[in-house]
């Protein structure tokens, strides 16, 4: 041991923490700052302080943390990982903790202390969590202080999406938008935060014992340690939120300097830090702008494109009133008979669209000229339900009628239209003056516009300052082109390698960019999008994305001035063309005055998906009720039921298990209603009772069913559907079968015309996972054999050994041969039934929508009720399998191997053979596989003039962006009908 | 399958032929094979930014991060105005099998055809794919690479070990480069030296045991995980040169291994699915052979004694058995479970798996089963490390870190 002072310096990804130790060990100084992505000031700055009070003191150092690695190895201070200097403050500090829980900004880590040290931190893809909250403060408008304060107030959590920062926001926007209370959204928000620790790390390792509590968040958030503290079941003894939480790193890290031989004083210590070089391994592009002179000429060809102003208080004559409920704006324009701007409004709806824009109403009511008559008005967007029945608006559309609409006026001609929002990326292709296709970017690389934002709040910076920076940065830093947690650690990085804000403001305008055009967009060459873009969204108000956007086409494109509201735009425009009396049902100003709304929220009890439902009510008997996914939900009568095979499939199968089951039983056998029985099922079922076995199946897929088995889950990046199975697999333990069956199977039916007919990896070999994870399970109660169902000798042979302690060696065959007539009796039974549906809906003249996915595609949790959602909209849907042997294999560009998904490709091409049928690709989020399958499919179906679909779908509920692309398919697919007919 | 350009006997002399830089000591055996039958080869080494931006623009972004790779590689080497574009043609590997890179070759395709509709992609394939081609493999030359793989696996192994304890910076590095070379010529030239493996293993053994190494003592790290990120440096973000500097002995398990295991897949699966013909009894063989020149090279290092002698295969299949069947066979399947138990009970406790982000066979056969190897070797130390174009390299570089700590409690 030294007998020197020693100082551990920990630099984070949000903030700088130090930490002065003296000879025997005690704190004797601690400060902990922001640091405002300005690292080596920081670290400097705080340098300085500790010089003031040790001018010539000297001490051994260490420096830890997330971002702190670069700095350390440039100024040759010794580093020490974080978690590990956390582990050593442990040891010292509270040596009989079991289990150490740090949030830092962005990263979460375990340590598990008795029963084998184990220490994790998030993956990847986890998201982070302080980062995570801030940018969830943010979106309500308030600081994370005021979110605590609102947690504690809350009555009620809300389901949140836990993996993923992202996929929480996701869920978290439509609540807003939905009215849903903030203080319960706060609450909720952190309850995801724990959620995502909890499973995330401790993967089937409990959390026990006396857990001790780290990092900022957790010291400063009151709402947050509840969750936790509530979450683990924990009481005082057992959760530990020391004093010093947020230095503790730090401490730990002093406690490693002092086993150091070298020191050093705070001025040599300063010398080596500001003579750091920084390595200069980042990636950097071209500037933005390489002179004055061409940014004039850039803002002077785009100020071309504006539209005339008049005055509200002198016009007089009809006006067009248009709102874009955007998922965190509120956009809304008054328009004049002859395309002027009357009025105009954008700004955050802080969570409160509706309140948002019943106080701009107001507004214009009393400012307009009293001979202003609104003669239409229409809402589009995220909020527009709410809005259109909260005040009356005549007409709700569909946002991509919107934008188009708007992009023609300013340039007729036009073929490709892009919008980056708050939260979205919209990208239309124009063909024949309709909407050709349709591109919307999935949850995984959202956040696009508020992304920047956040970020430039937490650089101490608004967000017009922060986007004109980075319009002069000479060397942008190329930040990769994925989700928003990928780019916070790749701004980590480039922090750490010393780029500039103005660099990574400038990066971050490039990469959404990047995002938009390879990763929503999918082109290859600027050709592919056409000649006249147009591009709109707040986003693009930032000159520095509207560049970036130029610079990676290579082409100039059209930024009408009112870029951020051309939506809104849209619906004035759809306005004045739909009106036809003489005027609007908008609310009046005199209803106005009165107008207040209550909310609350309420399960359905329509049927067993028991949806959340939001009830808002205006007063007047006039109420909204969003969160449904079907007719019943609403409040509105089902006139006429539209015919669903998801339904009936989802119901056979589930209904497969309460016929010939034997009376007396040999033993009774679980098969999990999980990934391929959603197919296969028939067959086990009645190769099992044949023999006299009893069957059962595992309780219906719920979000509790999956909380059930989430401890289990080793790999978190893995599909929904997968991860649903453990829950399947902790019901059936619960339920007491005797054993559980789940064979695996590298190959599945061969239905001819492919080159080969595996299943998929994840499929294939689950049952493995399975055992090695779930400690409940073992090769007696679990029974996993490999077979290929298409060798019946094989069957026979590994069920009779399987089957062996049964004694029913001669009964396998006999039952093999009725398992396999039954499951052709069940395809055949469904292929009948979608006849049937194809024939009413025809007799209907109802369009038809072949619904591909996977069979377990079916089960409501993993579908989250599309299949309804489409029948809402007045379409009928079908099976891929179902309609998939009407059709032979078309030419393909990839190796078709997959049984499943060669099913696509034949349904597609059936699909192209019929004029009213379109084909919706239903792809879960973490697929590898579809990311070959479905350009293979786009490329069928466009090659015959159809339509391309595709719905990604995770573990989020949220049918928002679902909904908008449906809506856009029935729009599209109106104006084609009507094209055809003219 | 729709059309496309094939690698005419004509090409065969017109024609360079770029090489993915896959296995770095590897492939350069392999290309001196091919040059030596007529063929011009070239392996590619650029590995700039470009490279990842390329196969962006040109490969689904959620495809797996090799393929991204690979074909970012080739499109970058086109685009660099290096190669006559009339006059080039492109290699890549084919493994068949329920994994998606047994679709690397026609998502390659797909992207040339929009961009270099001239440029022929050839495969190299031991299943028979693709039969139409004019690159063809004859039996001599698949011994000839068979025996580059072993070569190339003790040349790595050796490699690997001299260079975490030279004493003199750059001596490894050295004998490895006098090596290539070496085995270059001996592979060109037509006396069939390189069957003479028992004195060239020895030559090579006795070569870098002569190397000066310090006697410090090293965390061993193992490296296992997806064929492609665990062994090029490209995707991996030099990955060994990390653990070095990081004051570790990186400890690659042979390619080799791989081979086997694709060889005993084919019989394995015969048994198992009760479905044996003249390709399964082949193949039964054709592992038989494999098996013996394998147990030559691990006898030839034992008596040599220097080096850690490579997993025997037969041993790693019953190490698999504790964990998994060995009907997993898509991707890497179930040779990385009995790679990391063998390592681990090898006293390499350390390891890392190297996987594609999202790598789907990998969710099974190594995060599904790090839990059960643990729980059997409980000092073992296992991490994944996942790869793409958007994680960075600090996050990898903290994980890592964060282990050796572990390592070093």
């Amino acid at each position: 041991m030294s007998n020197k002072y020693s100082l551990g310096i920990d630099i984070g990804s949000t903030t700088v923490k130090t930490v002065i130790t003296d000879p025997e060990g005690n704190i004797v100084y601690s400060k902990y700052q922001r640091h405002l992505s300005k690292v080596k000031e920081t670290v400097t700055e705080q340098l300085k302080l500790i010089r003031a009070d040790h001018p010539d003191e000297r001490f051994t150092v260490s420096i830890t943390g997330s971002a702190g690695l670069g700095l350390a190895n440039s100024a040759e201070i010794p580093f020490v990982q974080e978690v590990h200097a956390a582990f050593l403050a442990v040891k010292k500090k509270q040596p009989d903790a079991d289990v150490v829980i740090e949030l830092g900004g962005e990263d979460a880590k375990i340590i598990f202390l008795t029963g084998g040290v184990e220490q994790r931190m998030n993956g990847s893809c986890a998201g982070g969590t302080g980062a995570f909250i801030d940018q969830m403060s943010t979106l309500l408008g308030i600081t994370s202080d005021q979110l605590d304060e609102l947690s504690l107030r809350a009555q009620k959590i809300y389901p949140i999406a836990s993996r993923c920062g992202v996929f929480a926001k996701s869920d978290i926007q439509p609540l807003l938008n939905q009215g849903a209370r903030r203080e319960d959204v706060s609450a909720s928000i952190f309850q995801a935060v724990v959620d995502q620790t909890v499973s995330g790390l401790a993967q089937g390792r409990s959390i026990e014992g006396k857990v001790l509590f780290l990092g900022g968040p957790l010291f400063f958030l009151q709402g947050l340690r509840k969750a936790f503290v509530n979450t683990l079941g924990l009481d005082e003894e057992h959760a530990v939120f020391p004093d010093e939480a947020p230095v503790f790193v730090a401490y730990g890290c002093a406690i490693y300097a002092a086993t150091s031989a070298d020191s050093y004083s705070v001025n040599e210590l300063l010398e080596k830090i500001t003579n750091a070089k920084t390595s200069d391994n980042i990636v950097t592009g071209e500037p933005l702008f390489s002179s004055q002179a061409e940014y004039d000429e850039f803002i002077e060809r785009h100020r071309k494109f504006d539209l005339g102003y008049a005055d509200m208080r002198t016009y007089k004559g009809d006006a067009y009133l248009g709102i874009d409920a955007g998922s965190t704006t509120t956009k809304l324009v008054l328009i004049t008979d002859d395309g002027k701007i009357l009025y105009h409004h954008y700004s955050s709806n802080q969570g409160q669209p509706l309140d948002k824009i019943a106080d701009q109403l107001k507004r214009i009511y009393k400012e307009k000229n009293p001979d202003i008559n609104i003669r239409g008005s229409a809402v589009t967007g995220y909020g527009e339900d709410l809005i259109k029945s909260g005040l009356a608006v005549d007409h709700g559309i569909v946002e991509t009628v919107a934008h188009f609409k708007a992009a023609s006026y300013f340039c007729p001609d036009v073929d490709f239209i892009i919008d980056i929002g708050g939260q979205d990326i919209k990208c239309f292709k124009i063909k024949n003056k309709s909407i050709d296709s349709i591109m919307l970017n999935e949850a995984c690389s959202s956040g696009c516009g508020s992304f920047i934002q956040t970020f430039a709040m937490a650089l101490g910076y608004n967000i017009a300052e922060f986007s004109q920076l980075g319009l002069f940065a000479e060397h942008p830093v190329d930040l990769g082109s994925r989700c928003t947690v990928f780019m916070n650690s790749s701004v980590k990085q480039a922090q750490k390698d010393g780029a500039t804000v103005e660099d990574i403001s400038a990066g971050l305008s490039m990469s959404i960019i990047k995002n938009a055009i390879y990763k929503v967009i999918r082109a290859k060459s600027p050709d592919e999008l056409g000649k006249n873009i147009v591009v709109q969204g707040g986003t693009f108000l930032n000159d520095a994305v509207l560049r970036s956007f130029e610079k990676e086409m290579g082409r100039n494109v059209i930024r009408p001035a009112i870029s951020g509201l051309m939506g809104a735009f849209g619906c004035a425009l759809y306005a004045k063309e739909r009106a036809v009396g003489e005027k609007s049902t908008l609310i009046s100003a005199e209803e106005l005055e009165t107008f207040a709304y209550t909310s609350r929220s309420v399960n359905c009890n329509g049927c067993t998906a028991h949806c959340q439902l939001n009830i808002i009510n205006f007063g007047k008997g006039r109420r909204f009720i969003s969160g449904n996914r079907c007719e019943k939900g609403g409040g509105i009568k089902i006139k006429n039921k539209i015919p669903n095979l998801y339904e009936y499939k989802y119901d056979s199968i589930i209904n497969t298990v309460k016929t010939h089951q034997p009376r007396k039983y040999r033993a009774t056998v679980g098969l999990p209603l999980a990934l391929s029985f959603y197919e296969q099922l028939p067959f086990w079922h009645m190769l099992f009772t044949t023999l006299g076995f009893r069957t059962i199946i595992s309780d219906e897929s719920s979000r509790q069913m999956y909380y059930l088995g989430q401890h289990t889950i080793p790999s978190d990046t893995v599909c929904y559907p997968a991860k649903l199975t453990h829950g399947h697999i902790e019901n059936l333990l619960d339920k007491g079968a005797d054993f559980i069956f789940y064979p695996c199977m590298s190959y599945n039916i061969d239905e001819g015309g492919s080159d080969n007919h595996f299943n998929c990896p994840v499929v294939a070999y689950y049952p493995e996972l399975l055992l090695a994870n779930n400690p409940r399970l073992n090769n007696n109660n679990f029974i996993h054999p490999y077979m290929d169902p298409n060798i019946r000798k094989n069957v026979i042979n590994v069920m009779t050994k399987a089957l062996a302690r049964y004694n029913v060696k001669g009964k396998i065959p006999a039952a093999v041969d009725k398992a396999y007539e039954a499951m052709e009796k069940f395809r055949a039974e469904i292929a009948n039934k979608a006849r049937d549906i194809i024939e009413q809906a025809r007799a209907e003249k109802r369009n038809i929508i072949v619904l591909a996915g996977r069979p377990y595609h079916i089960d409501k949790e993993i579908n989250h009720g599309i299949h309804k959602l489409i029948t809402s909209l007045g379409m009928a849907v079908v099976t891929e399998d179902s309609v998939a042997q009407l059709a032979r294999t078309p030419n393909l560009g990839v190796l078709n191997q997959w049984t499943y998904h060669s099913r696509l490709y034949r349904a597609a091409n059936y699909v192209t053979t019929q004029s009213d049928m379109q084909l919706i690709q239903l792809v879960s989020f973490g697929c590898g596989i579809d990311a070959v399958t479905s350009d293979e499919v786009r490329n069928i179906l466009e090659s015959k003039g159809k339509l391309y679909t595709q719905l990604k779908i995770d573990e989020i509920n949220n049918l928002g962006a679902a909904r908008i692309r449906l809506r856009s398919l029935v729009a599209a697919m109106e104006q084609s009908k009507n094209r055809t007919e003219e | 399958m729709s059309e496309y350009v094939k690698f005419t006997e004509e090409m065969k002399k017109t024609h360079t032929i770029l090489v993915p830089d896959m296995l770095p000591i590897h492939f350069k055996m392999l290309c001196k094979i091919f040059e030596a039958e007529g063929y011009k080869m070239k392996l590619l080494q650029n590995d700039s930014r470009a490279v990842v931006d390329e196969g962006l623009k040109n490969v689904h972004n959620d495809a797996c991060y090799p393929a991204l790779l690979v074909i970012g590689q080739f499109m970058d080497a086109l685009n660099s105005g290096e190669y006559d574009v009339d006059k080039t043609a492109l290699l890549i590997t084919q493994t068949g099998g329920g994994c998606r890179a047994s679709n690397y070759i026609h998502l390659l395709r797909k992207a040339v055809d929009k961009n270099y509709p001239q440029v022929p992609v050839v495969s190299l394939n031991f299943s028979g794919l693709e039969k139409d081609s004019a690159f063809r493999i004859t039996a001599p030359m698949f011994v000839k690479l068979l025996h580059a793989v072993l070569y190339g696996d003790l040349l790595m192994t050796c490699y690997n070990k001299c260079r975490a304890y030279e004493v003199n910076k750059g001596d490894s590095k050295k004998m490895l480069d006098k090596w290539q070379n070496r085995m270059g010529n001996i592979f060109r030239k037509k006396d069939k030296k390189y069957l003479k493996t028992k004195k060239i293993y020895r030559d090579i053994l006795d070569d870098f045991a002569s190397i000066e190494l310090s006697s410090e003592k090293k965390i061993k790290v193992g490296i296992v995980g997806e064929i492609y990120v665990k062994y090029s440096p490209l995707a991996n973000n030099h990955l060994e040169d990390f653990l070095i500097s990081e004051g570790c002995e990186p400890v690659v398990p042979s390619l080799l291994e791989f081979v086997m295991y694709c060889a005993a897949g084919t019989f394995n699966d015969a048994d198992i699915y009760d479905n044996h013909n003249k390709m399964s009894f082949a193949y039964k063989l054709g592992y038989k052979l494999l098996y013996a020149k394998q147990k030559e090279l691990i006898k030839v290092m034992k008596e040599q004694g220097s080096f850690e002698p490579l997993h025997d295969f037969e041993h790693l299949r019953k190490l698999a058995d504790k964990y998994i069947n060995q009907g997993v066979v898509m991707g890497e399947g179930w040779l990385i479970p009995a790679e990391m138990a063998a390592l681990a009970k090898s006293g390499v406790e350390n390891i890392i798996c190297a996987q594609p982000f999202g790598c789907l066979p990998n969710h099974i056969v190594a995060k599904g089963m790090s839990r059960a190897i643990k729980e059997d070797n409980p000092n073992a130390n296992i991490v994944a490390i996942d790869y793409d174009p958007g994680a960075t390299k600090v996050n990898q570089e903290n994980r890592i870190k964060l282990m050796l700590a572990n390592a070093r409690l």
